[in-house]
């Protein structure tokens, strides 16, 4: 094959794999933030590769996961009603509210549709006028410009039937909260490759001097990961704490230029509940005056919801780092991605889904009575 | 959700005041916004994450990317129809490792004997 070279090469990686070995002469905490770096490092089993002693702890940069609970109860009673077509990304369907889902609300006879582009959901609303087509706009940076321009061009076009459900949170504001929290175990990070794709990277380094952690830029690939871990234990062994761009191919200190000038067009900062987490100030943006129109919450007036998270699930603690998803005593039992409790069991990028999907919870027993290891 | 894909412009339109392009990822052709990617031309690779194009990236590491995202399962999931999403969500797994692929953690890349094994 004409592309494999040394970057996905398992010899490469025994090779990085060794110097970290090599260069760790204590043990560490290392928090990937990223909920995609989370499943690439158990699908690709680097953290069996590691030193005994370096630990990494997943972050909570699942945008699915984080979503409070009282706004999935809202996305499901406004895709619920009549008229609206209710567009969302597939991860969604399954996240589990108070009493339903997505999916289920589909079953019921609601208009949910999956979209690949938000765009798409702003085509709809330009092709249904007699409909009102929401948009749920769930995510972290990486996703903000999509939804920002799909906001953008519908005022631009006049779509007074278009509206954006926001849910956007931000991976600075998260690091303070996590390096405030009493119960803070983590290091150094391992920032999100794609949101500083966007972002830049010039938010950190106030962060790292702050709270005097090392942060690294990185990737999703094994090997990019590798990288990146290699990196913090070299900063966390000289006592050093900066912040480190190990995934040059992609991004760039000052980020997307364009992108961060419709968002800055589009946003405000405003505080924002993450499910499991709690209210962090200043952790997400919501419409500004000029769009607020376009506002789903201020569209649609939704009261009177009954919102309560079950009382099994644990998500707000792997979230937080603070335990291992198999160490909930739901996981894999009451909690499967069929009928999870919670989205850290749904989305691809959370972490209790990570480690079910891969068997990571399994005795090498177990798994082969599970049929899942074909011998 | 964060991951983005790479994949090759392959014509670059323009739909009102907004850069429109396709995009062809590994066989997987979609309408991508190139809005915020002025410097992409046709026969550039770039990174794509909702239908949007957030940065370049060159040939080989978007060739390899896409190589390891597809056996990662990300590309299915990222590129997927409506109806394949849907089917999607019916079928979430219920047991364990429904695809296999633990047999493969922590020794895909320790083994070059699995690499070997799984087609080169």
């Amino acid at each position: 094959m004409k592309y494999l070279n040394e970057f996905r090469d398992g010899q490469v990686a025994k090779r990085m794999a060794a110097e970290i070995r090599q260069i760790t002469t204590r043990p560490w905490k290392i928090m990937e933030i990223c909920g995609g770096q989370t499943h690439s490092i158990i699908r690709n089993g680097i953290d069996q590769m590691l030193p005994p002693g370096i630990e990494m702890i997943h972050g909570p940069g699942c945008p699915v996961c984080v979503t409070p609970l009282a706004l999935i109860d809202k996305a499901l009673a406004i895709a619920a009603q009549p008229g609206v077509i209710f567009c969302s990304f597939g991860d969604m369907l399954r996240v589990p509210g108070t009493d339903s889902d997505l999916f289920q609300v589909k079953g019921r006879g609601g208009d949910v549709r999956i979209v690949y582009s938000p765009l798409d959901a702003v085509e709809l609303a330009a092709r249904n006028p007699d409909k009102q087509v929401v948009f749920f706009g769930v995510g972290f940076e990486t996703t903000a410009p999509a939804n920002a321009m799909s906001v953008h061009l519908a005022r631009q076009r006049g779509l007074k039937n278009f509206s954006l459900l926001v849910s956007h949170v931000l991976v600075p504001p998260a690091i303070e909260a996590i390096m405030s929290s009493p119960e803070n175990k983590v290091q150094a990070f391992l920032a999100a490759g794609h949101v500083c794709s966007v972002m830049g990277f010039w938010e950190y380094p106030p962060l790292a001097d702050k709270y005097e952690i090392p942060i690294v830029v990185t990737g999703f690939e094994p090997l990019d990961l590798l990288d990146g871990i290699r990196r913090a234990i070299i900063q966390l062994e000289k006592g050093e704490h900066h912040v480190e761009n190990a995934y040059e191919r992609i991004v760039t200190y000052a980020g997307n230029l364009g992108a961060q000038q419709l968002l800055a067009e589009v946003f405000e900062l405003s505080d924002r509940s993450w499910r499991g987490i709690g209210l962090i100030p200043n952790s997400g943006w919501r419409l500004n005056d000029n769009y607020r129109k376009f506002d789903a919450e201020e569209r649609f007036q939704i009261s009177g919801i009954h919102t309560e998270e079950s009382p099994l699930c644990k998500a707000g603690d792997v979230l937080r780092g603070a335990i291992k998803p198999e160490s909930c005593p739901a996981f894999g039992k009451e909690c499967t991605p069929r009928h999870p409790l919670g989205a850290t069991m749904v989305s691809s990028e959370g972490a209790c889904a990570a480690y079910f999907n891969y068997g990571r919870f399994l005795s090498a027993e177990e798994l082969a009575n599970s049929g899942a290891v074909h011998a | 959700m964060c991951l983005a894909i790479p994949g090759k412009v392959e014509q670059i339109t323009t739909d009102g005041n907004v850069r429109m392009g396709r995009v062809n990822f590994g066989g997987v052709v979609k309408n991508v916004c190139l809005d915020y990617v002025p410097e992409v031309v046709v026969g550039d690779y770039t990174i794509v994450h909702v239908g949007f194009a957030l940065s370049k990236i060159d040939e080989q590491s978007a060739l390899e990317t896409l190589d390891l995202f597809r056996q990662m399962g990300a590309l299915d999931e990222e590129l997927a129809t409506e109806e394949e999403a849907f089917a999607r969500a019916a079928h979430a797994p219920q047991s364990a490792c429904p695809d296999g692929s633990c047999e493969l953690t922590g020794q895909s890349l320790r083994s070059t004997e699995t690499k070997s094994e799984r087609g080169q």
